[in-house]
Protein backbone atom coordinates (compact mmCIF):
# COMPACT_ATOMS: atom_id res chain seq x y z
CA UNK A 1 0.00 0.00 0.00
CA UNK A 2 0.50 3.31 -0.04
CA UNK A 3 0.48 7.01 1.08
CA UNK A 4 -0.93 10.14 -0.62
CA UNK A 5 1.50 12.34 0.65
CA UNK A 6 4.72 11.75 2.42
CA UNK A 7 2.97 9.57 4.94
CA UNK A 8 4.27 8.49 8.65
CA UNK A 9 7.48 8.86 10.23
CA UNK A 10 8.55 6.07 11.06
CA UNK A 11 6.31 3.83 8.99
CA UNK A 12 7.09 1.26 6.22
CA UNK A 13 3.47 0.96 4.17
CA UNK A 14 4.77 -1.46 1.47
CA UNK A 15 4.32 -4.78 3.85
CA UNK A 16 0.78 -4.20 4.82
CA UNK A 17 -1.08 -7.56 3.82
CA UNK A 18 -4.44 -6.66 4.69
CA UNK A 19 -6.77 -4.27 2.56
CA UNK A 20 -8.46 -1.08 3.08
CA UNK A 21 -12.34 -0.52 2.06
CA UNK A 22 -14.23 3.13 2.78
CA UNK A 23 -17.32 3.88 2.31
CA UNK A 24 -18.33 7.38 1.90
CA UNK A 25 -21.81 9.51 2.12
CA UNK A 26 -23.33 11.60 3.89
CA UNK A 27 -25.40 10.85 6.85
CA UNK A 28 -28.43 8.96 5.52
CA UNK A 29 -27.19 7.63 3.04
CA UNK A 30 -26.67 4.29 3.95
CA UNK A 31 -23.04 4.02 4.87
CA UNK A 32 -23.52 1.75 8.32
CA UNK A 33 -25.93 -0.16 6.96
CA UNK A 34 -23.39 -1.25 3.82
CA UNK A 35 -20.86 -1.97 6.39
CA UNK A 36 -22.78 -4.63 8.42
CA UNK A 37 -23.72 -6.43 5.06
CA UNK A 38 -20.36 -6.46 3.77
CA UNK A 39 -18.66 -6.94 7.17
CA UNK A 40 -21.02 -10.37 7.17
CA UNK A 41 -20.47 -11.07 3.84
CA UNK A 42 -16.52 -10.94 4.30
CA UNK A 43 -16.58 -13.04 7.50
CA UNK A 44 -19.06 -15.27 6.59
CA UNK A 45 -16.27 -15.90 3.86
CA UNK A 46 -13.33 -16.28 6.18
CA UNK A 47 -11.70 -13.10 6.72
CA UNK A 48 -10.92 -10.80 9.29
CA UNK A 49 -12.45 -7.36 9.56
CA UNK A 50 -11.78 -3.98 11.83
CA UNK A 51 -14.30 -1.00 11.93
CA UNK A 52 -13.00 1.98 11.95
CA UNK A 53 -14.85 5.55 11.85
CA UNK A 54 -14.35 8.95 12.83
CA UNK A 55 -14.21 10.64 16.30
CA UNK A 56 -13.36 7.14 17.55
CA UNK A 57 -10.29 7.95 18.90
CA UNK A 58 -9.71 8.30 22.82
CA UNK A 59 -7.04 10.83 22.12
CA UNK A 60 -9.12 14.06 21.34
CA UNK A 61 -12.62 12.44 21.85
CA UNK A 62 -13.76 15.03 24.86
CA UNK A 63 -12.16 18.28 23.01
CA UNK A 64 -14.14 17.09 19.56
CA UNK A 65 -17.13 16.24 21.77
CA UNK A 66 -16.64 19.90 23.01
CA UNK A 67 -16.74 21.46 19.93
CA UNK A 68 -19.50 19.58 18.64
CA UNK A 69 -21.54 21.17 21.15
CA UNK A 70 -20.53 24.96 21.00
CA UNK A 71 -18.56 27.29 18.84
CA UNK A 72 -15.48 27.73 21.08
CA UNK A 73 -12.82 26.10 18.47
CA UNK A 74 -11.98 28.22 15.66
CA UNK A 75 -11.80 26.17 12.14
CA UNK A 76 -8.31 25.77 11.78
CA UNK A 77 -7.97 24.51 15.45
CA UNK A 78 -11.21 21.59 14.72
CA UNK A 79 -9.83 20.90 11.46
CA UNK A 80 -6.61 19.81 13.27
CA UNK A 81 -8.60 17.98 16.28
CA UNK A 82 -10.39 15.61 13.20
CA UNK A 83 -6.94 15.29 11.92
CA UNK A 84 -5.59 14.42 15.41
CA UNK A 85 -8.57 11.89 15.65
CA UNK A 86 -7.52 10.60 12.29
CA UNK A 87 -3.74 10.26 12.58
CA UNK A 88 -4.21 8.56 15.65
CA UNK A 89 -6.48 6.10 14.70
CA UNK A 90 -4.12 5.37 11.76
CA UNK A 91 -1.50 4.68 13.44
CA UNK A 92 -3.24 2.30 16.29
CA UNK A 93 -6.03 0.84 14.97
CA UNK A 94 -5.94 1.04 11.12
CA UNK A 95 -1.92 0.10 10.33
CA UNK A 96 -1.96 -2.57 12.86
CA UNK A 97 -4.56 -4.55 11.70
CA UNK A 98 -3.54 -4.43 8.11
CA UNK A 99 -0.16 -5.78 8.70
CA UNK A 100 -1.77 -8.54 10.85
CA UNK A 101 -4.15 -9.62 7.10
CA UNK A 102 -7.19 -7.80 8.73
CA UNK A 103 -9.66 -6.36 6.21
CA UNK A 104 -10.84 -2.63 7.59
CA UNK A 105 -13.90 -1.76 7.08
CA UNK A 106 -13.90 2.85 7.38
CA UNK A 107 -16.50 3.99 8.35
CA UNK A 108 -15.58 7.49 6.47
CA UNK A 109 -12.41 8.71 6.16
CA UNK A 110 -10.46 11.90 5.19
CA UNK A 111 -12.54 12.54 1.85
CA UNK A 112 -15.11 13.82 4.38
CA UNK A 113 -12.96 15.72 6.57
CA UNK A 114 -11.43 17.38 3.59
CA UNK A 115 -14.98 18.37 2.17
CA UNK A 116 -16.02 19.64 5.86
CA UNK A 117 -12.86 21.64 6.10
CA UNK A 118 -13.19 23.15 2.31
CA UNK A 119 -16.34 24.16 2.40
CA UNK A 120 -15.98 26.28 5.73
CA UNK A 121 -13.47 28.14 3.86
CA UNK A 122 -10.07 25.79 4.36
CA UNK A 123 -7.38 26.52 1.58
CA UNK A 124 -7.40 22.86 -0.18
CA UNK A 125 -4.15 22.77 -0.97
CA UNK A 126 -3.72 22.96 2.95
CA UNK A 127 -5.89 20.21 3.45
CA UNK A 128 -4.62 17.94 0.84
CA UNK A 129 -1.15 18.15 2.22
CA UNK A 130 -2.03 17.54 5.82
CA UNK A 131 -3.60 14.45 4.79
CA UNK A 132 -1.09 13.26 3.12
CA UNK A 133 -0.37 11.25 6.18
CA UNK A 134 -3.23 8.89 5.12
CA UNK A 135 -3.13 5.22 3.35
CA UNK A 136 -4.33 5.36 -0.12
CA UNK A 137 -7.60 2.64 0.31
CA UNK A 138 -7.74 -0.15 -2.16
CA UNK A 139 -11.32 0.28 -2.86
CA UNK A 140 -13.40 3.86 -1.89
CA UNK A 141 -17.14 3.54 -2.25
CA UNK A 142 -18.98 6.82 -2.42
CA UNK A 143 -22.65 6.10 -1.94
CA UNK A 144 -24.18 9.20 -3.62
CA UNK A 145 -27.94 10.22 -2.15
CA UNK A 146 -29.71 13.54 -3.50
CA UNK A 147 -30.11 15.87 -0.65
CA UNK A 148 -34.14 15.35 -0.54
CA UNK A 149 -33.45 11.74 0.28
CA UNK A 150 -31.17 12.46 2.31
CA UNK A 151 -33.89 14.39 4.12
CA UNK A 152 -36.14 11.71 4.20
CA UNK A 153 -34.30 9.25 5.68
CA UNK A 154 -32.67 11.12 8.41
CA UNK A 155 -36.09 12.34 9.51
CA UNK A 156 -37.28 8.42 9.34
CA UNK A 157 -34.30 7.75 11.64
CA UNK A 158 -34.12 10.31 13.85
CA UNK A 159 -37.42 12.66 13.44
CA UNK A 160 -34.55 15.20 13.70
CA UNK A 161 -31.80 17.10 11.62
CA UNK A 162 -28.40 17.42 12.84
CA UNK A 163 -27.28 20.81 13.22
CA UNK A 164 -23.65 19.88 11.61
CA UNK A 165 -25.09 17.20 9.04
CA UNK A 166 -27.26 20.70 7.93
CA UNK A 167 -24.02 22.95 8.64
CA UNK A 168 -25.98 25.20 10.41
CA UNK A 169 -22.58 26.27 11.80
CA UNK A 170 -22.24 28.24 8.34
CA UNK A 171 -25.21 30.54 8.34
CA UNK A 172 -26.38 29.49 5.14
CA UNK A 173 -30.08 29.75 6.23
CA UNK A 174 -31.55 30.02 9.42
CA UNK A 175 -33.83 27.01 8.29
CA UNK A 176 -32.61 24.04 9.52
CA UNK A 177 -34.35 22.35 6.77
CA UNK A 178 -33.24 24.86 4.18
CA UNK A 179 -29.75 24.88 5.19
CA UNK A 180 -29.24 20.91 5.09
CA UNK A 181 -30.22 21.02 1.46
CA UNK A 182 -27.40 23.78 1.12
CA UNK A 183 -25.05 22.34 2.72
CA UNK A 184 -25.31 19.18 1.32
CA UNK A 185 -25.40 20.11 -2.35
CA UNK A 186 -21.64 21.87 -1.09
CA UNK A 187 -20.55 18.85 0.21
CA UNK A 188 -21.90 16.79 -2.76
CA UNK A 189 -19.92 19.31 -5.26
CA UNK A 190 -16.82 18.88 -3.30
CA UNK A 191 -16.92 15.35 -3.74
CA UNK A 192 -17.96 15.84 -7.02
CA UNK A 193 -14.73 17.30 -7.65
CA UNK A 194 -12.39 15.22 -5.37
CA UNK A 195 -14.02 12.00 -6.95
CA UNK A 196 -11.39 11.87 -10.29
CA UNK A 197 -8.10 13.34 -8.67
CA UNK A 198 -8.90 9.93 -5.72
CA UNK A 199 -10.78 7.67 -7.81
CA UNK A 200 -14.03 7.53 -6.26
CA UNK A 201 -16.61 4.43 -7.13
CA UNK A 202 -19.51 6.51 -6.76
CA UNK A 203 -22.20 4.30 -5.88
CA UNK A 204 -25.93 5.30 -6.44
CA UNK A 205 -27.39 5.67 -2.90
CA UNK A 206 -30.97 6.23 -3.76
CA UNK A 207 -31.86 2.70 -4.66
CA UNK A 208 -32.81 -0.03 -2.18
CA UNK A 209 -30.17 -1.92 0.42
CA UNK A 210 -30.24 -4.52 -1.76
CA UNK A 211 -29.34 -3.48 -5.22
CA UNK A 212 -26.37 -1.09 -2.96
CA UNK A 213 -24.90 -4.09 -1.42
CA UNK A 214 -24.99 -6.18 -4.66
CA UNK A 215 -22.73 -3.14 -6.61
CA UNK A 216 -20.26 -3.04 -3.40
CA UNK A 217 -20.21 -6.84 -2.92
CA UNK A 218 -19.53 -7.07 -6.91
CA UNK A 219 -16.88 -4.22 -6.33
CA UNK A 220 -15.20 -6.19 -3.33
CA UNK A 221 -15.38 -8.93 -4.87
CA UNK A 222 -13.35 -7.80 -7.82
CA UNK A 223 -10.95 -6.32 -5.18
CA UNK A 224 -9.86 -9.67 -3.66
CA UNK A 225 -10.29 -12.13 -6.77
CA UNK A 226 -13.32 -14.03 -5.36
CA UNK B 1 -7.77 30.68 5.46
CA UNK B 2 -5.05 32.36 3.81
CA UNK B 3 -6.63 35.63 2.82
CA UNK B 4 -5.30 37.86 6.01
CA UNK B 5 -1.84 36.62 5.92
CA UNK B 6 0.15 38.81 3.89
CA UNK B 7 -2.23 41.52 4.33
CA UNK B 8 -0.62 44.42 6.45
CA UNK B 9 -1.99 44.51 10.08
CA UNK B 10 -1.76 47.17 12.47
CA UNK B 11 0.08 45.01 14.86
CA UNK B 12 3.55 43.34 15.60
CA UNK B 13 4.12 40.40 16.12
CA UNK B 14 7.38 39.40 17.87
CA UNK B 15 8.94 35.50 18.18
CA UNK B 16 11.56 34.56 20.46
CA UNK B 17 13.42 31.13 19.73
CA UNK B 18 16.15 29.19 20.94
CA UNK B 19 16.77 26.06 23.10
CA UNK B 20 15.24 25.13 25.99
CA UNK B 21 17.80 26.76 28.90
CA UNK B 22 18.46 29.83 26.03
CA UNK B 23 17.40 32.55 28.11
CA UNK B 24 14.73 33.22 25.92
CA UNK B 25 11.82 33.65 28.26
CA UNK B 26 13.72 36.08 30.67
CA UNK B 27 14.43 38.38 27.82
CA UNK B 28 11.21 38.19 26.43
CA UNK B 29 9.95 39.02 29.93
CA UNK B 30 12.13 41.89 30.39
CA UNK B 31 11.28 42.91 26.93
CA UNK B 32 7.54 42.59 27.99
CA UNK B 33 7.83 44.52 31.66
CA UNK B 34 9.37 47.14 29.33
CA UNK B 35 6.55 48.00 26.88
CA UNK B 36 4.27 47.68 29.27
CA UNK B 37 5.69 50.28 31.63
CA UNK B 38 5.88 52.78 28.48
CA UNK B 39 2.47 51.84 28.41
CA UNK B 40 2.31 50.05 25.25
CA UNK B 41 -0.64 47.43 24.32
CA UNK B 42 1.61 43.92 24.58
CA UNK B 43 0.28 40.65 24.88
CA UNK B 44 2.35 37.15 25.76
CA UNK B 45 1.48 33.86 24.85
CA UNK B 46 3.45 30.80 25.34
CA UNK B 47 4.30 27.36 23.32
CA UNK B 48 1.52 24.94 24.27
CA UNK B 49 -0.85 26.71 26.43
CA UNK B 50 -4.45 26.72 25.26
CA UNK B 51 -6.42 25.65 27.67
CA UNK B 52 -8.77 23.88 25.37
CA UNK B 53 -5.82 21.30 23.92
CA UNK B 54 -3.91 21.20 27.24
CA UNK B 55 -6.23 18.26 28.34
CA UNK B 56 -5.47 16.32 25.11
CA UNK B 57 -1.69 17.06 25.06
CA UNK B 58 -1.14 15.74 28.89
CA UNK B 59 -3.22 12.88 28.74
CA UNK B 60 -1.53 11.55 25.20
CA UNK B 61 2.10 12.73 27.10
CA UNK B 62 1.00 11.08 30.01
CA UNK B 63 -0.32 7.65 28.51
CA UNK B 64 2.78 7.81 25.85
CA UNK B 65 0.22 7.50 23.05
CA UNK B 66 1.86 9.78 21.05
CA UNK B 67 3.39 8.82 17.90
CA UNK B 68 5.55 12.02 15.87
CA UNK B 69 2.53 12.63 13.98
CA UNK B 70 -0.28 13.03 16.87
CA UNK B 71 2.15 14.68 18.80
CA UNK B 72 2.72 17.16 16.04
CA UNK B 73 -0.99 17.38 15.17
CA UNK B 74 -1.36 18.23 18.90
CA UNK B 75 0.70 20.88 19.12
CA UNK B 76 -0.46 22.68 16.02
CA UNK B 77 -3.65 22.44 17.30
CA UNK B 78 -2.91 24.12 20.35
CA UNK B 79 -1.32 26.96 18.31
CA UNK B 80 -3.98 26.76 15.93
CA UNK B 81 -6.05 27.73 18.60
CA UNK B 82 -4.61 30.36 20.17
CA UNK B 83 -3.51 31.93 16.95
CA UNK B 84 -7.28 32.18 15.84
CA UNK B 85 -8.45 33.42 19.32
CA UNK B 86 -5.64 35.41 20.57
CA UNK B 87 -2.74 36.51 18.28
CA UNK B 88 -4.56 37.02 15.04
CA UNK B 89 -7.52 39.32 16.66
CA UNK B 90 -5.01 40.95 19.02
CA UNK B 91 -2.75 41.83 15.58
CA UNK B 92 -5.66 43.34 13.93
CA UNK B 93 -5.89 45.41 17.23
CA UNK B 94 -2.92 46.85 16.74
CA UNK B 95 -1.48 44.89 19.68
CA UNK B 96 2.51 44.39 19.86
CA UNK B 97 2.25 40.57 20.16
CA UNK B 98 5.16 38.62 21.51
CA UNK B 99 5.00 34.73 21.66
CA UNK B 100 7.30 32.67 23.47
CA UNK B 101 7.84 30.13 20.70
CA UNK B 102 6.32 30.17 17.79
CA UNK B 103 6.24 27.47 14.58
CA UNK B 104 9.64 27.39 14.21
CA UNK B 105 9.88 25.45 17.49
CA UNK B 106 7.67 22.78 15.78
CA UNK B 107 9.37 22.78 12.89
CA UNK B 108 12.48 21.62 14.22
CA UNK B 109 11.31 19.42 16.81
CA UNK B 110 9.36 17.58 14.56
CA UNK B 111 11.47 17.44 11.91
CA UNK B 112 13.66 15.92 15.06
CA UNK B 113 11.17 13.42 14.86
CA UNK B 114 10.97 12.78 11.67
CA UNK B 115 7.81 14.23 10.32
CA UNK B 116 8.71 15.42 6.19
CA UNK B 117 9.31 19.00 6.79
CA UNK B 118 7.37 19.91 3.56
CA UNK B 119 3.95 18.53 5.37
CA UNK B 120 4.94 20.93 8.52
CA UNK B 121 5.59 23.81 6.54
CA UNK B 122 2.42 23.26 5.22
CA UNK B 123 0.75 22.57 8.32
CA UNK B 124 1.63 25.75 10.00
CA UNK B 125 0.88 27.51 6.73
CA UNK B 126 -1.90 29.60 7.78
CA UNK B 127 0.33 31.42 10.32
CA UNK B 128 1.52 34.84 9.67
CA UNK B 129 5.85 35.24 9.77
CA UNK B 130 6.62 37.44 12.35
CA UNK B 131 8.03 40.92 11.97
CA UNK B 132 10.73 40.18 14.50
CA UNK B 133 12.26 36.80 14.97
CA UNK B 134 15.21 36.71 17.71
CA UNK B 135 17.13 33.52 18.17
CA UNK B 136 19.20 33.22 21.12
CA UNK B 137 21.59 31.09 20.45
CA UNK B 138 23.06 29.71 23.57
CA UNK B 139 26.31 27.03 23.45
CA UNK B 140 24.51 23.30 24.01
CA UNK B 141 26.72 23.22 27.24
CA UNK B 142 25.26 26.26 28.99
CA UNK B 143 21.76 25.74 28.04
CA UNK B 144 22.07 22.33 29.24
CA UNK B 145 23.84 23.16 32.67
CA UNK B 146 20.96 25.92 32.85
CA UNK B 147 18.37 23.40 32.51
CA UNK B 148 19.59 20.67 34.37
CA UNK B 149 20.95 22.85 37.55
CA UNK B 150 16.99 24.08 37.79
CA UNK B 151 15.15 21.13 36.91
CA UNK B 152 16.70 17.73 37.62
CA UNK B 153 13.95 15.34 36.96
CA UNK B 154 13.21 15.63 33.03
CA UNK B 155 10.02 14.95 31.54
CA UNK B 156 9.59 12.06 29.19
CA UNK B 157 8.94 14.14 26.27
CA UNK B 158 11.06 17.06 26.84
CA UNK B 159 14.01 14.82 26.93
CA UNK B 160 13.15 13.20 23.55
CA UNK B 161 12.78 9.66 25.39
CA UNK B 162 10.28 9.19 22.62
CA UNK B 163 12.92 9.12 19.80
CA UNK B 164 15.02 6.00 21.43
CA UNK B 165 18.54 8.08 21.62
CA UNK B 166 19.90 6.78 24.37
CA UNK B 167 18.09 4.67 27.44
CA UNK B 168 19.62 7.41 30.15
CA UNK B 169 17.33 10.86 30.48
CA UNK B 170 20.28 13.33 30.78
CA UNK B 171 21.95 12.21 27.88
CA UNK B 172 18.37 11.79 25.48
CA UNK B 173 18.40 15.16 26.27
CA UNK B 174 21.33 16.67 25.01
CA UNK B 175 21.26 14.29 22.45
CA UNK B 176 17.53 15.56 21.34
CA UNK B 177 18.86 19.55 21.90
CA UNK B 178 21.79 18.85 19.97
CA UNK B 179 19.57 17.92 16.99
CA UNK B 180 17.35 21.11 17.88
CA UNK B 181 20.00 23.09 17.74
CA UNK B 182 21.50 21.99 14.32
CA UNK B 183 17.17 22.34 13.41
CA UNK B 184 17.90 26.27 14.18
CA UNK B 185 20.87 27.00 12.77
CA UNK B 186 19.69 25.37 9.44
CA UNK B 187 16.67 27.96 9.50
CA UNK B 188 18.69 30.31 10.67
CA UNK B 189 19.04 32.78 7.19
CA UNK B 190 16.31 31.33 5.29
CA UNK B 191 13.72 32.53 8.00
CA UNK B 192 15.46 35.45 8.81
CA UNK B 193 16.02 35.46 12.44
CA UNK B 194 17.95 37.45 14.24
CA UNK B 195 20.46 36.26 16.65
CA UNK B 196 21.17 37.33 20.18
CA UNK B 197 24.14 36.43 21.40
CA UNK B 198 22.96 33.78 24.53
CA UNK B 199 26.20 33.72 26.26
CA UNK B 200 26.10 38.05 26.99
CA UNK B 201 24.78 38.74 30.51
CA UNK B 202 20.82 39.14 31.37
CA UNK B 203 21.83 42.69 31.03
CA UNK B 204 23.43 43.29 28.28
CA UNK B 205 21.06 40.83 25.91
CA UNK B 206 18.05 42.86 27.24
CA UNK B 207 19.75 45.60 25.81
CA UNK B 208 20.06 44.30 22.27
CA UNK B 209 16.22 43.19 22.25
CA UNK B 210 15.46 46.36 22.70
CA UNK B 211 17.38 47.98 20.35
CA UNK B 212 16.17 45.61 18.15
CA UNK B 213 13.08 46.43 18.75
CA UNK B 214 13.14 50.25 19.03
CA UNK B 215 14.82 50.07 15.71
CA UNK B 216 12.15 47.88 13.90
CA UNK B 217 8.62 49.46 14.93
CA UNK B 218 6.94 52.71 15.64
CA UNK B 219 6.69 52.21 19.40
CA UNK B 220 4.69 55.00 20.56
CA UNK B 221 2.01 54.43 17.96
CA UNK B 222 1.25 51.14 19.96
CA UNK B 223 -0.02 53.54 22.71
CA UNK B 224 -3.35 52.70 24.49
CA UNK B 225 -5.13 55.20 22.95
CA UNK B 226 -7.21 56.16 26.38
CA UNK B 227 -4.05 56.83 27.84
CA UNK B 228 -3.45 59.92 25.47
Amino acid sequence: MKFYGEGLPGVDATHLAGKLIVIEGADGSGRSTQIEILKDYLEGRGHATVDVGLRRSTLVSEELQEAKQGNVLGEITRSLFYATDFADQLENRIIPALRAGFIGLADRYIYTLMARDIVRGADRDWVRSLYGLALVPDLLIYLRVSPSQLVERNFRKNATLDYWEAGMDLGLSRDIFDSFIRYQRLIQKEFTLMQQEYGFNAVNGNRSIRSVAGEITARVEGLLGI
Amino acid sequence: MKSSQFTELPGRLVAVEGLDGSGKSTQLYLLKRWLELRGLKVFFTEWNSSVIVKKATSKGKKRHLLTPTTFSLIHAADFADRYERQILPLLKAGYLVLCDRYIYTAFARDAVRGCPRTWLHNLYGFARRPDLTLFFDTPLPVALTRILAGRPQLKYHEAGMDLGLSADLHESFRLFQERIYHEYLAMRDERGFVTIDGSATIEAQQQSVRDLVSGAFDLPSYRWKSMG
